[in-house]
């Protein structure tokens, strides 16, 4: 669990982060939502210690980030692991030099042991028989799952992911988001994602954190999220059309006028596309 | 006030270089990986320099030495002292400036830039030790011993335009080369190899590793590399010369 203290943080005269407070669970995956200069990524990087927060604690499991020495930094950093918005492999490096780099580094094991683990978090992500080519010689959507083999090769307790379907078409990043999620299940990690694909959020948002102009504005799950009663963050996720109607849907099945036990396709079929929601039906 | 700032930033990046190795087997990896690229990546284009470099010297020591008084093989001894003095040390390596230090420097920005660097901080890594260290290191092996290759390669481009072009015997520039010859000249040269090593290494370094922005920012950062090198080495090859000549 990683627990976030009024933390906040400006550069120069900006103030980015405002007195944030939440907590990132365990075992979930964990959604860091907002717009563009809402403070999504600051905040993602002063949890990771990239940036160092002007006032605020972060705690990881008890142990406050903002307190601790260089060396104490240095192992809880090697409980992290880290997906990058651009991947940020090593470009000199094949597929599999990437993934087993942070084994070279941090662990005295046997080439032969940790050449077995590479692989096996290769398979993992869907990427066998990858293991000779450079980052230049595959595409965008492998590039970010050799990130994410990278970045749990050495079973992280945090995984935090910076944008993860950035540049990915709605296919790819439905695979990368599934992938994360089971992974973070299997592993008990506690994941914090960055993003503002609601697609994502609609599919693995277990634990939502909206952020505006750098505030926390709204938190809870994408169970809640579509009929949540704060102004700006329905400004935020109704600019996207399919959530109009995913709202509509979600609420005539509330009300037993729809069914979605049964096929969507059929309900369409049998005079679906003739259903009209009136003014009265859209009233909670 | 902004020179300020980069002189401290500077000897900030340089301090911070000195923690203890996570994995020294990897730093060695790193550090012979620099030292191949730094090297053997420079060796053709200072061969090239250096024989061009002595011949040209030795034609037009020729063409200045008219009277009849002088013999010939103050030809050699010219070239010798020019070559080892300051072609060498200080040409060469100002080409190295442009060579290495746009290297060093792209391969850093590029790495801040697509946030590789970020990565390996995340990782647990001490970045200016991994990255910056063995560049360093690297060229301090390396560019003293391309400068000792470009003197013997600069002495003997001199020897062959000269005995080519007419101008004296093999004989006579090799009896040249014996005469009056002080061994101080090269560890003086030497000196200053080390002290042009370093300046390229980590000025090029501290430019990349600062790197904000995109693909211009990395040519600029490149640029000024380059550029604040080449005026340093400059700037101490005067100081050199002043202090141990």
């Amino acid at each position: 669990m990683i627990e976030i203290k009024n933390v906040s943080k400006s550069f120069g005269d900006k103030e980015i982060l405002k007195n944030i407070s939440a907590v990132m669970k365990t075992g979930m995956t964990n959604l860091i939502i907002g717009t563009s200069g809402s403070g999504k990524t600051v905040l993602q990087k002063c949890m990771v210690g990239l940036f160092e927060v002007d006032s605020g604690d972060i705690v990881f499991d008890g142990k406050d980030l903002t307190t601790m020495t260089e060396e104490e930094r240095k192992e809880l950093r090697q409980q992290i692991g880290m997906l990058f918005q651009g991947s940020a492999l090593f470009d000199s490096m094949t597929v599999e030099q990437n993934v087993k780099f942070p084994l070279d580094m941090f662990t005295k094991w046997p080439n032969s042991k940790k050449m077995e683990r590479v692989n096996d978090v290769l398979e993992r992500v869907n990427l066998k028989g990858t293991n000779k080519k450079y980052p230049s010689e595959i595409s965008g959507g492998m590039k970010k799952r050799v990130g994410i083999a990278r970045a749990i090769v050495l079973k992280p307790k945090y995984l935090f992911c910076d944008e993860p379907n950035s540049g990915l078409d709605p296919q790819t990043s439905m695979v990368i988001d599934k992938l994360i999620h089971e992974i973070t299940k299997e592993n008990e990690m506690t994941t914090v994602i960055n993003t503002h694909d609601m697609n994502s959020v609609m599919e693995i948002g277990e634990n939502i954190l909206y952020l505006y102009h750098g505030k926390k504005e709204w938190e809870g799950t994408n169970k809640d999220i579509i009929f949540n009663k704060n102004e700006k963050l329905n400004e935020f996720i109704f600019a996207s059309a399919f959530l109009k109607d995913a709202k509509d849907m979600r609420m005539l099945e509330e009300k037993g006028i729809i069914d979605n036990d049964r096929n969507m396709d059929q309900i369409m079929r049998e005079g679906g596309a003739n259903l009209v929601i009136s003014d009265d039906d859209r009233k909670e | 006030m902004k020179v300020f700032s980069t002189i401290g930033g500077y000897l900030l990046m340089m301090k911070s270089m000195f923690t203890k190795p996570e994995n020294f087997k990897m730093y060695w990896k790193e550090l012979m990986h620099q030292s191949v690229e730094i090297g053997m990546g420079s060796l053709g284009i200072v061969a090239v320099i250096s024989i061009f470099m002595g011949a040209v010297s030795a034609v037009q020591t020729a063409y200045q030495l008219t009277s009849p008084m002088l013999p010939k093989d103050t030809i050699s001894q010219i070239v010798r002292d020019t070559v080892i003095l300051e072609f060498a040390p200080t040409l060469v390596c100002i080409v190295l400036a442009g060579v290495v230090g746009s290297k060093i420097a792209g391969e850093l920005g590029n790495m801040r830039v697509s946030e590789q660097i970020d990565a390996l901080e995340i990782m647990g890594i001490n970045t200016k030790s991994y990255l910056i260290a063995p560049k360093i290191l690297g060229a301090l092996i390396t560019i003293p011993l391309l400068v000792i290759l470009a003197m013997a390669l600069g002495i003997y481009g001199g020897r062959l335009a000269g005995t080519l072009g007419g101008i004296l015997s093999g004989a006579t520039y090799d009896r040249g080369l014996l005469m009056n010859f002080v061994p101080k000249n090269v560890w003086f040269a030497l000196a200053k190899a080390y002290t042009f090593a370093f300046i390229i290494s980590s000025v090029s370094s501290y430019y990349g590793y600062n790197v904000k922005g995109g693909a211009l920012e990395i040519g600029r950062a490149s640029t000024t590399a380059v550029i604040t090198s080449c005026i340093l080495i400059l700037f101490a090859d005067y100081i050199l010369a002043f202090l141990i000549l």
